[in-house]
């Protein structure tokens, strides 16, 4: 591209909301009749919050912008002021050419028209002219892959059908700026993947889009840049990269799992010969924090006081799940000597990259000589939590099952080819 | 950058820039707007249309039905049980109640449709955006269908019951026009009204069966006190009711009586589209 020029600008962009804001009439008219209803609005606790606030960026024609940002951190509202559904309280965006948003696929789609039906209502809804729609029919229907069906009420559809009809037709909407939100996260692996191509065209074809999400994996794969949003305001705003690292850090700052717990020599865990002095859950450079890439290694590191010998003791640790099952269990002790002399120590235990899932774990450590006594009682002391930033081949962040979910070794040989005779097994 | 147009945008396509800024006032209103996004109003009111069809048995002929059956039984009961049909003079009282019936249904049933129209629609409101009035002018579309077959039947009625056509019926033209104001006018003002209180899911088919006979349907205006006359007409569909029956009996029209209610309708039309944009933007963030 040799010139180029904002598509988008947003200057100072806000949002105020007033919670309570619908009152019954009867409300209302009491508010009318007497002062009294003045006070009660007071009582009723009428807060009102700026849902976004001070918003201002540019966008340059043919670029995608990820919006991320925690739940509640603006994200829906800038796309609901982007996409018109509701109107600013100040400040100012203009977006230059033709704008279609997308808050969802099959928006309006009545189950009880059929396919075809649904194509031209959903169409005018998403503001295609019936002429476009005529001319785009043919496409949609391939690509929707219902056309049998395509005279069957939509309530007849299956889900996965449903969903590839409500597509299709988003798909064929040729607007300059796309604003949309996670609706691409739809149907099955093989329907990802078009949609993803499709996706790719469209940022291929020079459009601009403004992508709003809170999957780092599509983030990564679909943006050219990102603007990260915090408390309604804009928090971070570059390279996508970049920006994703800043909410990973931001992730990391307001978890109040931090990643350390550490105690004084009164109150620590344990007994007269070991004392828990401090647990910490650190990354590679030694730094500790509640959250983690599950493509990173966990540190858990165990500071302890020995203040008299023991004989044979271990650590033991439980990575337990969200759900209280116990992901894994691990023990230190057939790599320690038998006899541990009075001193500070500190022992590192390292969790694989590639094996967690992502979710929530807890630690539940404990210290004992088996079989003779238990020297610290066991606790869930620390808790962290995994993501994951990059995904495993698919097109998007798929939800993995089980506890963990390692990154094994695949082998994969060809045993014969079709054109010669069974190999059989080999050496 | 200079002032020539970057050569790189989208070819064939006129610059369009849309400005997203705090509206006040009338503003939200984009008569502009509202005439290029025309077809969305035609593709809902032709979903309705569709859907009445496939869930209802005789579909389309519930458009006949439902003023016939009405003026049967209204003929029954105060035609004939109380007499009304002997006060009205020397027309048959039939064509006299179907005459009032036929622009009421339009107006009750345009009314009900649009004043729920907004939030019947909430599941694309708070997902699209799209000039808001074109709710409830799309939910006036498949009354009016109703009203324009209706209206053959009355034709019907006229023949059978050697009620002459005249000249008179050329009124019919502004009546018309005049009916459809107060519908939209009443119809779009309690669509905003729905959306901010939900009290009126209620009150509007109470209010319009308490209307109904604040209306000169069953009788006409010369049944009330002179004195009071004003007062009725300050209902916009009194005059133009009176209006549209005296034009299709034949009888001379009420000309003063017709633009006092006109005028109510006009009034409410401005009241309604004023209310409507004050709170147009906020409807997403509310149903």
């Amino acid at each position: 591209m040799t010139m180029s020029y904002p598509a988008i600008q947003v200057e100072g962009l806000g949002k105020h909301y007033r919670l309570g804001q619908t009152r019954t009439l009867r409300q209302r008219l009491a508010g009318m009749i007497g002062r009294s209803g003045a006070a009660n609005n007071q009582q009723a606790g009428e807060q009102s919050f700026w849902a976004l606030r001070d918003v201002s960026f540019s966008l340059e024609a043919g670029r995608v912008l990820g919006v991320i940002g925690h739940n509640g951190a603006g994200k829906s509202t800038l796309l609901k002021l982007l996409s018109r559904i509701t109107d600013p309280t100040e400040g100012k965006a203009s977006i230059r050419g033709r704008v279609a948003s997308l808050l969802e696929v099959g928006t309006g789609f009545h189950p009880e028209l059929t396919g075809r039906e649904n194509i031209f209502l959903n169409g005018a809804i998403l503001g295609l002219k019936q002429h476009e729609i005529k001319k785009h029919f043919d496409r949609i229907v391939d690509f929707a892959e219902v056309g049998r069906f395509l005279d069957t009420p939509v309530k007849r559809y299956s889900s996965g059908m449903y969903v590839r009809l409500a597509f299709a037709i988003a798909a064929h909407l040729e607007p300059e700026v796309l604003i949309v939100d996670e609706v691409l996260a739809v149907g099955d692996a093989s329907f990802q993947r078009k949609c993803l191509g499709k996706m790719g065209d469209v940022a291929q074809s020079g459009r601009t889009v403004v992508f709003v999400s809170h999957n780092m994996a599509a983030v990564r794969n679909l943006c050219h840049e990102a603007v990260l949003l915090d408390g309604g305001r804009v928090a971070k705003r570059g390279d996508t990269s970049e920006v994703i690292d800043g909410y990973l850090n931001r992730l990391f700052a307001d978890t109040s799992d931090d990643g350390i717990v550490a105690w004084d020599e009164s109150d620590a865990p344990g007994g007269d010969d070991v004392r828990l002095m401090k647990v910490r859950v650190v990354d590679e450079s030694g730094a500790h924090h509640g959250v983690f890439d599950v493509n990173d290694p966990v540190n858990i590191e165990l500071t302890y006081h020995v203040t008299n010998p023991v004989e044979d003791m271990r650590w033991v640790i439980k990575v337990v799940c969200d759900d209280g099952s116990i992901a894994m269990a691990t023990t230190d002790h057939n790599q320690r000597g038998p006899l541990t002399a009075p001193g500070v120590y500190q022992s590192i235990c390292t969790i694989p990259a590639g094996l967690l899932n992502v979710g929530r774990y807890t630690l539940q450590i404990n210290a004992g000589c088996p079989g003779v006594k238990v020297l610290v009682q066991p606790g869930s002391f620390l808790r962290f939590q995994t993501t994951r930033t990059h995904n495993l081949g698919s097109a998007y962040v798929e939800h993995w099952p089980g506890a963990v979910a390692p990154a094994l070794n695949w082998d994969m040989r060809a045993i014969h080819h079709s054109d010669q005779p069974r190999a059989g097994v080999a050496a | 950058m200079t002032t020539t147009m970057p050569t790189d945008r989208p070819a064939g396509h006129a610059e369009r820039v849309t400005v997203i800024k705090p509206h006040r006032g009338l503003a939200s209103l984009d008569p502009v707007e509202l005439w290029r996004r025309r077809d969305l109003a035609w593709v809902l009111a032709l979903r309705d249309l569709r859907v009445r069809y496939k869930q209802t048995l005789l579909g389309v002929s519930w458009a006949v039905i439902q003023p016939l059956a009405t003026m049967v039984v209204l003929h029954i009961f105060f035609g004939k049980v109380m007499g009304m049909a002997e006060r009205v003079g020397d027309v048959p009282y039939p064509v006299f109640l179907y005459a009032g019936l036929l622009p009421w249904t339009l107006f009750a049933n345009a009314v009900t449709s649009s004043s729920n129209s907004l939030v019947g629609n909430a599941h694309i409101l708070s997902k699209v955006y799209f000039p808001r009035l074109l709710l409830p002018l799309s939910a006036t579309i498949v009354p009016v269908i109703d009203y324009c077959i209706a209206f053959a039947v009355l034709a019907g009625l006229m023949l059978w019951f050697k009620v002459p056509m005249t000249l008179g019926l050329l009124w019919l033209a502004p009546l018309i026009l005049s009916t459809v104001i107060a519908v939209l006018g009443v119809g779009i003002l309690l669509a905003s009204l729905t959306v901010s209180y939900r009290d009126f899911r209620y009150v509007v088919p109470f209010m319009l069966q308490l209307w109904f006979f604040m209306t000169p349907v069953i009788y006409s205006i010369g049944f009330v006190p002179e004195r009071y006359q004003w007062l009725m007409n300050l209902n916009p569909m009194a005059g133009t009711i009176d209006a549209f029956r005296a034009a299709v009996l034949g009888q001379p029209v009420n000309i003063g009586a017709w633009l006092v209610s006109a005028s109510v309708a006009v009034l409410t039309l401005l009241v309604g589209l004023m209310w409507f944009s004050k709170l147009e933007r906020k409807f997403a963030d509310v149903v």
